[in-house]
């Protein structure tokens, strides 16, 4: 099973719960400073953060550790000018060349939580930790009291493409949950209606809640919510209503885990921007 | 008012068509275009892009004014600013392109000439298309302006023409003798 660090980003609430769904008040995001570029080998910043405020840095930084940013041949390339400061995270990808970069972090793995014989609540990993799955044996009590086993993933992810799009890397992994685009992330335009597959471990994953909020909010008084659940093929699709940089978080939640997992659970999240016509 | 001509293609079609004579091949497409002088701070020339494109949005390219003179190509950063343009086919087209990228023009109307018989027009399908040109100022604006057309144009139709509001001037589609 694939596995990166995620230190960082597990907040509480995530944790507690053991339900991603509890994690919205905190969004974890990387932002672009542009999705589509034009010239020779052109630089773009990002910003990685964990906010309440979609795309205002408020709360803590995103490490960037975890991040990788994929070329469109498939290959990894580095980070460079990370720079991780008290609120937000900044780093820069050079796009050496043409086509589609998938920039983002994914973890997967066991979670466990129980109450101990004095009542408290116990959970494995511990807050902020990074476990490994062969030490879910030795690390969780099988008999405690109101075990509850996950099988949780966590994607984050935002694309920019240099020149013309391209699509190496846009192909799933077969790991948590997965956007497949069927219209390109970075040829969305406002009024256009953009189509999306959802897979759950690389099947459909039917029936994902899917949120989608425009950026700005916090010059606003609603967040503006786009609401849409993916089909039984996992496809959803969402009309633009303006032009601007969105966020969009899909949830997974069944009862297919392997053991010792009972549930399996799995947040996606993206960056989009949405273009004027 | 200033009138600067792109002759390029046409003094060549000139000398050749006068040559071999028939009318058809010498047809040449004329589209003017108006830079407006506008009362700014920061001028700068705007980029502008002209194509045509079918009822399938494919777009045939006409002509690119862009940066050309900017050290290392660092003027092709800032053609995605012709976002209409960029995606009807300016970011498959690997810049410069004979007969279709020139450096940027100032305030001014200016006539582009297209020898449809030496240029991708003479491949186009009979059917409705529209006109299209874009214009993207640095520090400034952009806009597009379009204009319908029935090709190939009926010569009793000509001239067409448009008018932008804010980057663009007045557009005219005419066809020259």
């Amino acid at each position: 099973m694939k596995k990166m660090t995620l230190a960082n980003l597990l907040l509480a609430g995530v944790i507690t719960a053991g339900i991603a769904m509890q994690a919205q008040a905190h969004r974890a995001w990387i932002l672009p400073s542009s999705t589509v570029l034009s010239g020779d080998d052109p630089y773009v910043t990002f910003d990685a953060a964990v906010s309440n405020t979609i795309f205002f840095p408020d709360h803590v930084a995103l490490g960037a550790d975890a991040v990788t940013a994929i070329a469109p041949n498939g290959e990894k390339v580095a980070l460079e000018n990370a720079a991780r400061g008290k609120y937000r995270t900044t780093f820069d990808v050079q796009l050496k060349e043409k086509g589609t970069y998938k920039i983002g972090l994914a973890s997967s793995g066991l979670r466990a939580f129980w109450k101990d014989d004095e009542g408290n609540r116990k959970m494995w990993p511990g807050r902020g930790q990074q476990a490994n799955d062969a030490d879910f044996a030795t690390a969780v009590p099988k008999n405690a009291k109101e075990l509850r086993v996950s099988q949780s993933s966590r994607r984050i992810e935002t694309f920019v493409t240099a020149g013309e799009p391209s699509d190496t890397v846009l192909k799933p992994e077969g790991v948590g949950l997965e956007l497949v685009p069927v219209t390109h992330p970075n040829d969305l335009y406002a009024g256009e209606a953009a189509k999306f597959k959802l897979l759950i471990d690389g099947e459909p994953a039917k029936g994902a809640d899917v949120v989608l909020i425009p950026g700005g909010s916090r010059y606003r008084d609603n967040q503006d919510e786009i609401k849409v659940k993916a089909d039984t093929a996992g496809l959803f699709s969402v009309t633009w209503p303006s032009a601007g940089q969105y966020f969009m978080e899909a949830e997974y939640e069944d009862n297919k885990a392997k053991a010792p997992a009972t549930v399996r659970s799995a947040s996606y999240a993206a960056t989009f921007e949405v273009l004027p016509m | 008012m200033e009138i600067t001509l792109f002759k390029k293609l046409a003094a060549a079609a000139f000398i050749a068509g006068g040559c071999i004579a028939g009318a058809a091949q010498a047809q040449t497409l004329q589209v003017s275009i108006e830079i407006p002088r506008l009362n700014v701070a920061e001028y700068h020339k705007p980029y502008v892009a002209v194509w045509l494109e079918d009822e399938a949005r494919k777009a045939t390219q006409i002509a690119v004014w862009y940066d050309l003179e900017m050290r290392n190509n660092e003027g092709k950063k800032w053609l995605k600013d012709l976002r209409q343009w960029w995606r009807r086919g300016g970011r498959s087209l690997d810049v410069p392109v004979d007969g279709i990228t020139s450096a940027t023009y100032g305030p001014g109307e200016h006539a582009l000439d297209v020898v449809i018989a030496e240029s991708d027009l003479a491949k186009l399908a009979p059917g409705k298309y529209r006109l299209r040109v874009e214009a993207a100022r640095e520090v400034g604006g952009r806009e597009l302006v379009e204009i319908p057309l029935t090709w190939p144009l009926e010569k009793s139709s000509l001239p067409l023409s448009a008018k932008g509001e804010e980057e663009l001037g007045s557009i005219r589609i005419a066809m020259l003798p």
